[in-house]
């Protein structure tokens, strides 16, 4: 074959210089993208129902509370600084800080879901009673699965934290997990907002 | 501009050879089939199990235009006619058009791009299994005679429980949303890939214009595919779990399911249209003997084309009596998306006009796609205006736009992508004797099958009706449809027939039979497992005709960043292959081209028996499907390990 002068690769046998962000990163943006769409589209269904009924909510339910959901909301929320926590420990070098910021997320997150079990139990429609009842049933508990596999995936991820797999220059795992932990939390600010609040304030 | 004659990239010495094959090469036999993770393998795969759909659909076509071809016709049962064209519409598109375009892109991008696999090579295998499996479970429908009949987009309240009490629509609702996976799963692995596995020096704008369309068709995959996924599975929560979404005594709305799937459904024709368009162009191009006229703007329209689809979906509901204002909104956007169009139309001309056309078969495909994409086009425009869709709407007008722009701009050039990259795919040309006998009389036949249902549908004959009375006027222009349907159908075969000869016979294909201009040229055909045993490097659009194409050629000693080295001699006899920063394609990472692996399989299989339990309503069944999808799961990730640099 014929071989050109090494410098045929010219400056491109340079790496970069610039920090870029790795595959799984890219991975995950885009499988966040689409998973937005899924939220884009059914809250936009919530809107689209809600805006052909004659009153909201349908027969006569009453509007979802607000004493508990919104504390719950913040303890949901909240559970994103744990998170950054544990980010910025490991970009340290901080093993100690990555396993408490998981830690905290991950009691966080369990205490919102549990929260949401129990509301799903206190609420005084089913979801096959008309259409407001389904729509609502379906975007918080698949919202609530969201949490779940976050939950599943913090559990993972502070397994590799607790083997000590994870160092300052090796963690795109927790990156990754953090990204999704917070995509989980940005949609429940729209949730909230959307089927609770303005549903409450009307 | 010189042609190069160039030795070919990617051909080292025996002894190189012998180490890079026991590091890439497969298992051998059945165990290498099932944990494949090479894209070229998945990519044939892709192509060719998509093509077994393509002649099963096209075979529900011919039985359907058998009942049509005379008035009064009783050849098959109303019942049986609603279940053909829906296997018929479901099949073609979603697994032939997604699926075929998928598997070129498998294939193609990496050794576009001048990488060794994709960015995600067990997920890619992943997508494909899904692929398989949702087709088997659609197709299984016909096994136990259930098969949907609710048309291809399955309306509401039709295909409610109220109306479909069968599962007959369970098996396309549930279908729909399993085959939804693949795609979306395979959209991801494009962007990444594109993003992040071009070799040095393809900057974006040195992408080939492919490449680019495959870009486009992956984000408004992962844009668009949730609404029809959400439409679908919001009416199967009412079917099996009696929740009220589509139900309007319940507060539900039937409206909603038309938007949401149309929210899906115009971007879609454009998800099948753009990568069309994309091999048009690099095919235009290298039959011309001359770069692409208006490279920038090609790519503009077809990012226009993109952001443009998904403000247009309105306009397959003019009919379901919306407000005049939102109709004049997208009977307007309709007309704006035949810019674009119009300017990758005149980059096509304006390259063929100055260039020296070679009429191959590809090129023939290609220069047929002009003629019916125009007519397609055309007939576009007339139904994006409020009055004619209103007069021609469920008319066979419709069918005969759509299959001029689906079928027509669309399956011509796959077609010719067929003939064009056969030699890279197989090793093997195709036959070009045979490929212009195909090519004629499916371009003959197709306008004679689909030019008259535009007359028909100006006549008043309608949409989906399995007979019609004579005295109409109709039964000649029926008859001579079903007998070019047939022609049609020949030509098709004629072109699987070239296949199987040309396998068998034809001589093996030399690196670059066309002298063409981008890199998948600049390996061997087909290309070795590991693509190219140096990372090459690109210094224009078309490296093979300006200057050629270089390898990196590191030397690197052991202190050397890892990225460099795997691009060079020795870092190349790995199973490696280079991660470049997104936008000036420098060395950053590398990524460890995983084993052959079966976990792939399995979580796809965990998958296929969840949805089975659905259909079923066994949540036994379903129960296990998860289960098994979840152990198969944490297997992959943990072998999984990310966490380098």
């Amino acid at each position: 074959m014929s071989v050109m002068s090494p410098a045929a690769g010219g400056s491109f046998a340079q790496p970069t210089t610039k920090p870029t962000y790795s595959t799984a990163w890219w991975g995950m943006v885009t499988l966040i993208g689409t998973e937005s769409m899924v939220f884009v589209i059914l809250l936009g269904s919530y809107f689209f129902l809600r805006a052909s009924a004659p009153h909201w909510p349908l027969g006569g339910i009453k509007p979802p509370e607000l004493r508990l959901s919104t504390p719950f909301s913040f303890v949901l929320w909240g559970s994103s600084v744990p998170v950054f926590f544990a980010e910025s420990s490991i970009r340290r070098d901080s093993q100690r800080g990555l396993r408490a910021g998981l830690m905290l997320s991950a009691v966080m997150g369990a205490a919102f879901l549990a929260y949401t079990r129990y509301d799903f139990n206190a609420l005084t429609f089913g979801w096959r009673d008309n259409a407001y009842g389904s729509i609502v049933y379906t975007i918080v508990g698949l919202h609530a699965l969201h949490v779940f596999i976050g939950l599943c995936m913090n559990v993972i991820v502070q397994i590799k934290a607790w083997q000590g797999k994870f160092s300052a220059a090796r963690h795109t795992t927790v990156e990754v997990f953090g990204l999704y932990w917070h995509f989980v939390d940005v949609v429940w600010i729209f949730v909230f907002a959307s089927l609770f609040l303005s549903e409450a304030l009307r | 501009m010189a042609i190069l004659d160039r030795p070919v990239l990617g051909a080292p010495d025996e002894k190189t050879e012998e180490r890079l094959e026991r590091r890439w090469r497969d298992a051998p036999g059945i165990p290498g089939f099932f944990t494949t993770v090479d894209h070229k393998r998945i990519g044939r795969r892709y192509i060719y199990t998509s093509f077994v759909f393509f002649f099963l659909a096209g075979l529900a076509a011919l039985v359907m235009r058998d009942q049509l071809a005379s008035s009064n016709n009783n050849i098959l049962a109303p019942e049986t006619y609603n279940e053909l064209f829906t296997l018929h519409g479901t099949t073609m598109i979603f697994l032939f058009n997604t699926p075929v375009l998928a598997g070129f892109g498998n294939f193609l991008i990496p050794l576009q791009i001048g990488a060794r696999d994709m960015a995600f090579p067990r997920l890619n295998a992943f997508s494909y299994w899904i692929f398989l499996f949702a087709g088997l479970f659609l197709y299984s429908s016909v096994l136990v005679g259930h098969i949907p009949d609710g048309g291809w987009f399955a309306y509401v309240p039709l295909t409610g429980k109220q109306f479909s009490p069968g599962i007959n629509i369970d098996f396309w609702g549930l279908g729909i949303t399993f085959v939804g996976i693949s795609t979306t799963v395979g959209a991801v692995n494009f962007i990444v890939t594109i993003f992040k596995m071009r070799c040095p020096g393809m900057t974006f704008n040195r992408m080939p214009i492919y490449v680019w369309s495959m870009l486009v068709f992956s984000f408004m995959v992962i844009f668009a595919v949730p609404a029809v996924t959400i439409a679908a599975m919001l009416n199967e929560l009412d079917r099996l779990f009696g929740t009220a979404f589509y139900v309007p005594t319940a507060g539900g709305s039937t409206l909603l399911y038309q938007h949401l799937f149309w929210f899906w459904g115009h971007p879609e024709v454009y998800i099948l249209f753009v990568p069309a368009t994309g091999m048009v162009s690099m095919m235009v191009s290298v039959f011309s003997r001359r770069r692409i006229a208006g490279y920038v703007w090609i790519v503009t329209a077809l990012v226009a084309v993109g952001f443009i689809s998904f403000g247009v979906w309105v306009h397959h509901m003019f009919a379901t009596g919306l407000p005049p204002l939102a109709l004049a909104f997208f009977s307007a956007a309709s007309l704006l998306i035949t810019i674009p169009s119009g300017v990758q139309f005149f980059a096509w001309i304006a390259t063929i006009w100055k260039g020296k056309v070679q009429l191959t078969v590809p090129m023939l495909f290609t220069v047929g796609f002009l003629l019916i994409f125009l007519l397609g086009g055309i007939t576009g425009v007339m139904v994006s205006m409020l009055p004619f869709d209103w007069a021609v709407t469920d008319t066979y007008f419709i069918v005969a736009h759509l299959h001029y722009v689906l079928n027509g701009a669309v399956v011509f050039p796959i077609f010719g992508a067929l003939y064009f990259w056969a030699p890279k795919i197989t090793g093997k040309t195709l036959d070009e004797r045979l490929g212009k006998i195909s090519f004629w009389v499916m371009f003959v036949a197709f306008n004679l099958t689909f030019f008259p249902m535009h007359v028909l549908g100006m006549m008043g004959m309608p949409r989906r009706v399995w007979t019609y009375s004579n005295g109409l006027g109709w039964d000649s222009m029926n008859l001579l449809i079903s007998v070019s349907a047939v022609f049609f159908g020949i030509g098709t075969g004629i072109t699987l027939l070239n296949w199987v000869i040309s396998m068998r016979r034809s001589k093996p294909a030399p690196a670059d039979p066309w002298k063409a201009d981008t890199l998948e040229w600049a390996t061997s055909s087909p290309p070795p497992d590991w693509n190219f045993a140096e990372t090459p490097v690109v210094h224009s659009r078309h490296p093979l005709w300006e200057g050629g194409v270089a390898p990196v050629l590191v030397h690197a000693g052991p202190e050397s960043d890892d990225a460099v080295r795997s691009m060079g001699v020795e870092g190349g006899l790995e199973k490696t292959s280079p991660i470049t920063s997104g936008r000036d394609t420098r060395a950053s990472e590398v990524l460890e081209v995983p084993q052959e692996t079966a976990v792939p399989l399995a979580v796809a299989f965990g998958v296929a028996v969840f949805f089975v339990g659905l259909l079923i309503n066994a949540s036994v069944v379903g129960v296990l499907g998860v289960a098994f999808f979840v152990v198969a799961l944490l297997r992959w990730v943990w072998r999984t390990d990310v966490d380098r640099t």
